[in-house]
């Protein structure tokens, strides 16, 4: 697997991203997916509060994609493992 | 994504199970009726997500093709973009090693073989229309270090969809990833699917769900959409669209079961919430 780079950039201020653990797991909006459903799934899989579920469903579906968590490489792989599972489209990325 | 305003369009053709979808029980889980087509369409679209991730159910498991659909060949194709095509009920194959009807072709690796790419361990020879990727030699390397996967997305559109890559912009990374984890995940897909044929009786009744039990259909109900989804080419305007739609286009068919499932899957959400 690659070697990510050092990264001293901060990132963007909006981002509830902490600066040492820059990958982020982000949920791409579709047309299949039904919001409840996936309210329901960002509850379940990641603990969050209903109206925090709302919210970031509510990015994803206006916005087109939302971060959904943070932290380490392997830790956003398993949360798009499990994502995938649900059959949200979700992706890793690398927060630079 | 999308929002459930209605109720399911067909529900009044029906003869009032299921009217209501699923509803919450004392103690948790949920709970609804479905009448024997209503089960039937379930079953045998489950089965084929199942058949699709390349792992069918047992052969204690009845296939859709030993139940009569009122429409032949109609759901039994739901994912194959194509009429049907094939003599008779071939769905419900009992299993890998299956013969099939298909005929092999010059070079052939087995009988009933669909063709490249069906020797490996996600594919069943079902002649479902899935066609999967071509053989990778690092798949090979994969399997002697103990991975299973394939390192490159499906060519099937569906399967692509149920599978998707977790790198969008680093192949090399969405490869690794895949090859770690894809087999997984197809087994996760065809477990719900096989949970689905388990609590839902062919002959249809009151299906009562535990909880964990309606978490694992709300997954077998999202994969089976998002299947539909990529067949039917789903957008955000589809209720739109599907007014529109001439109701002798075949397709009028499949959006009717698409959106029964989304009202089964809302109203399922809701009981589980």
């Amino acid at each position: 697997m690659s070697v990510a780079p050092a990264e001293v950039e901060r990132p963007e201020t909006d981002q509830e991203v902490v600066p040492d653990t820059p990958w982020i797991t982000i949920v791409w909006n579709d047309p299949v997916n039904l919001m409840s459903y996936v309210t329901y799934v960002f509850q379940q899989v990641f603990g969050y509060s209903k109206r925090k579920a709302e919210k970031l469903m509510l990015d994803v579906h206006h916005k087109g994609r939302a971060v959904v968590s943070s932290g380490t490489r392997e830790s956003m792989e398993r949360d798009v493992e499990v994502l995938h599972g649900y059959g949200l489209w979700a992706t890793v990325s690398h927060d630079k | 994504m999308s929002l459930r305003r209605k109720r399911g369009a067909g529900d009044s053709e029906e003869t009032g199970a299921a009217l209501n979808g699923f509803r919450g029980v004392r103690g948790g889980g949920a709970t609804a009726t479905f009448v024997p087509s209503q089960a039937a369409i379930i079953r045998s679209l489950v089965t084929q997500i199942a058949e699709l991730v390349g792992s069918e159910p047992g052969p204690g498991e009845p296939g859709p093709g030993e139940q009569g659909l009122g429409g032949p060949g109609l759901i039994e194709d739901a994912f194959t973009g194509r009429a049907p095509d094939r003599p008779g009920p071939g769905l419900g194959s009992p299993g890998p090693g299956s013969t099939g009807p298909g005929s092999p072709g010059p070079g052939s690796t087995g009988p009933g073989s669909p063709g490249p790419g069906s020797t490996g361990t996600g594919s069943t020879g079902t002649g479902l229309g899935g066609t999967d990727r071509p053989p990778d030699p690092l798949d090979d390397l994969a399997r002697l270090l103990g991975q299973t996967g394939p390192a490159t997305p499906p060519d099937d559109p569906v399967l692509a969809r149920l599978l998707p890559d977790a790198y969008p912009d680093d192949i090399e990374a969405a490869g690794d990833f895949r090859r770690f984890t894809e087999q997984e995940l197809r087994n996760g897909k065809a477990a719900a699917a096989r949970t689905v044929l388990a609590t839902l009786p062919e002959e249809g009744g009151r299906v009562r769900l535990s909880e964990e039990e309606g978490q694992v259909w709300l997954r077998a109900l999202n994969d089976v959409r998002l299947a539909l989804g990529v067949r039917l080419s789903i957008t955000e305007d589809f209720e739109a669209r599907a007014a529109d739609l001439d109701p002798a286009d075949p397709r009028s068919a499949y959006i009717w079961v698409y959106d029964w499932l989304t009202f089964l899957q809302e109203t399922l959400v809701h009981a589980l919430w």
